[in-house]
């Protein structure tokens, strides 16, 4: 059991960390040009040229592209216009029309603004070499803005998901493991024989977390090594406070399993409800879906998420340097947290029935 | 007085599982609650073992209060529940050493008193209990609950599942346990295991029908029982069931144990109208009473 217990989530941190991205590649893209022009030719050349688009068609009309995106073939059509030359260098002014497959929003979202980057892009050049001399003069001053990604200099995903990921392994493997281990005992019956012993509550209870605290920090060091020398992700700040914090953390997560355990009959019953739990804390812990972008009643309850408290934990200390009063906040609410759950536990679980 | 039980009631929602039961286990005494499954054996261990509050009535186990000297029992009693309860993936020896240390004591300290059962299972002693037969872990089981010397020895069920030579062994150390000044109270199904014990409590249904010496309660069934075979066991029941004077007809073993409801009862009576009914191979004879047919009897 031992080794699956590490072996596992080394597996999902590897496989997550490089599967779970936001980039889209490959994206199946079609045009249909109606004005076969040097300049529509640029303009395609420029999407031929990206890595993140597939040419795979050139349609004659709408209506066949229309029909090839229904079974899936492309994901994106770009129409241009008849006259798209004649109107731009003339008036300045021209309509392209993308249709984007949306069945997936998230996708189509991101494949609009690659798409987009790409037309301002190519609008730019062609502004350039379209303008005369002589209007000069006229032309609006252009204000660019140039951007620099501070903590994650070329943004990259497996930067910003390798923290995330390793705190929902660390969540996972300890809540599984404390969650079933009271109930199993109650299963088997060597629950009954513990509880005719004189033994205290909080002997048994430290007794049966402890192991799972240590195999918790373990998996914390397991996981930054492979962060480090498999991801290379940086770790700017330091070791010892991500451990502190961990060392915390771990303890809610344990309190809260032992807490299920206490009102569950059956592994089957505490699995269920740690999976419940699981599953929200990690869908609303900001690891895949920004905080912000929640609606206002959503924020809140993230407040009660401990998950979203060590992923910005991690994060802050990992990629920003963050020292310990930066992190203070967290630790403080975690602190209290662990308090709270392990409160709960101690007084949830009774020698009599 | 060794266990004191005082009108103790205990209901489940709508199952009085115990109902109004008193009674009381000498020091040293060897102490059986026999009846049925579901009976209420195991919940009145559990409130004797402080595991189970009762509803109603009080107990005092070695001088102790159930519910107020809690801390006090659970240093004094041992407790083998019905369920084999220690931990199967800790070996035999782990498993001991695991009791003791709980208890704040060592092995060393009390080999003495279990030195007899736990010499038949130190062969094992390095094999998982999981992986014991089910009299070993029996033994490895009593080990444990007698590791910290208790004045009191709680047996659950301890023989049910157990092969018939195993039982046998079992009581014999009992028996032995008995001797070096421990009270037991233990259950059992098994009717045969009753005249084993010094006194018993006869439980049904969560009452108390019947406490005594297993031989004054024998002598309390009112009625002579015979038994009677045929060649054919089924119409054999029928045939007496029909019959006018009967009082009670239990299969038992090989034989119907049969009791008339007349004072001067002749087994010819009997004879004639096995042969009238067509009945072959007919024996009928006087038998002792058991345990069991009293039971039966005040079950009724």
């Amino acid at each position: 059991m031992l080794p699956i217990i590490f072996v596992l989530p080394l597996i999902q941190l590897i496989i997550l960390s490089n599967a779970a991205t936001f980039e889209i590649k490959n994206i199946k893209f079609s045009y249909i040009d109606n004005d076969n022009t040097s300049f529509s030719r640029a303009l395609i050349n420029k999407f031929e040229a990206s890595t993140y688009f597939n040419v795979v068609s050139n349609f004659s009309s709408e209506k066949i592209a229309s029909a090839s995106m229904l079974k899936g073939e492309v994901d994106v059509i770009l129409e241009i216009p008849s006259h798209f030359e004649r109107d731009l260098s003339k008036n300045k002014k021209t309509d392209l029309s993308v249709i984007i497959n949306a069945i997936d929003g998230a996708t189509a979202g991101v494949e609009n603004v690659y798409i987009n980057q790409i037309v301002q892009r190519f609008n730019k050049n062609a502004q350039a070499k379209l303008i005369q001399p002589s209007d000069i003069v006229n032309k609006p001053k252009n204000i660019s803005t140039i951007t620099s990604f501070w903590y994650n200099e070329t943004l990259n995903y497996k930067t910003f998901m390798v923290p995330g990921i390793l705190v929902l392994l660390v969540t996972m493997i300890t809540l599984f493991l404390a969650g079933m281990n009271i109930v199993r005992e109650k299963e088997v019956g060597t629950l009954e024989q513990i509880n005719v012993t004189p033994i205290k509550k909080h002997q048994f209870i430290i007794g049966k977390l402890f192991p799972f605290w240590v195999i918790g920090m373990g998996l914390l060091t397991i996981g930054l090594i492979i962060a480090k020398v498999l991801f290379n992700v940086p770790i700017v700040g330091s070791i010892a406070l991500m451990y502190l914090y961990n060392s915390i953390y771990i303890l809610v997560i344990l309190g809260m399993g032992l807490f299920i355990s206490n009102f569950t009959d059956t592994q089957q019953q505490a699995m269920f409800i740690s999976w419940f739990f699981v599953v929200i804390f990690i869908l609303m812990s900001g690891l895949f879906t920004p905080i912000e972008s929640m609606p206002k009643w959503a924020q809140n309850l993230t407040e009660f998420n401990p998950i979203k408290y060590f992923v910005e934990v991690m994060r802050m200390v990992m990629l920003k340097g963050a020292d310990f009063n930066d992190i203070l906040p967290q630790l403080i609410k975690t602190l209290g947290y662990a308090i709270l759950m392990n409160g709960l536990a101690v007084w949830s679980y009774k020698k009599t029935t | 007085m060794s266990i004191l039980v005082k009108n103790i009631t205990k209901t489940f929602k709508n199952l009085t599982a115990v109902n109004n039961i008193s009674f009381d286990v000498k020091e040293g005494e060897l102490f059986g609650l026999i009846g049925p499954d579901g009976a209420g054996k195991t919940t009145i261990f559990r409130i004797l073992t402080t595991l189970l509050f009762a509803d109603k009535g009080e107990a005092i186990v070695a001088d102790y209060d159930v519910v107020k000297d809690y801390k006090s029992i659970r240093n004094n009693v041992g407790y083998m529940p019905g369920k084999f309860s220690l931990y199967q993936d800790l070996t035999v020896e782990e498993n001991l050493a695991f009791f003791a240390t709980i208890f704040g004591t060592t092995i060393e300290k009390n080999y003495d008193l279990i030195k007899d059962i736990y010499i038949q299972i130190e062969p094992f002693k390095t094999r998982r209990a999981g992986k014991l037969s089910g009299g070993m872990k029996q033994k490895l089981a009593l080990c444990c609950a007698l590791i910290h010397k208790p004045k009191v020895l709680f047996l659950d069920e301890p023989t049910t599942g157990v092969d018939p030579v195993s039982r046998k062994e079992f009581w014999e150390m009992l028996k032995r346990l008995q001797k070096k000044g421990i009270t037991i109270l233990v259950s059992t199904p098994y009717m045969d295991e009753a005249a084993l014990c010094d006194r018993i409590a006869l439980i049904q249904d969560g009452k108390i029908l019947e406490i005594d010496t297993p031989q004054e309660i024998v002598k309390h069934y009112p009625k002579k029982i015979y038994d009677v075979k045929t060649d054919n066991m089924y119409k054999l029941i029928e045939c007496l069931n029909t019959y006018e004077h009967h009082y009670s007809v239990y299969p038992f073993g090989e034989f119907v144990h049969y009791t008339d409801k007349r004072e001067d009862f002749n087994p010819k009576d009997l004879q004639l109208f096995l042969e009238e009914m067509g009945a072959v191979n007919i024996t009928i004879q006087p038998t002792e009473t058991t345990i069991e047919d009293t039971f039966m009897e005040l079950a009724k």
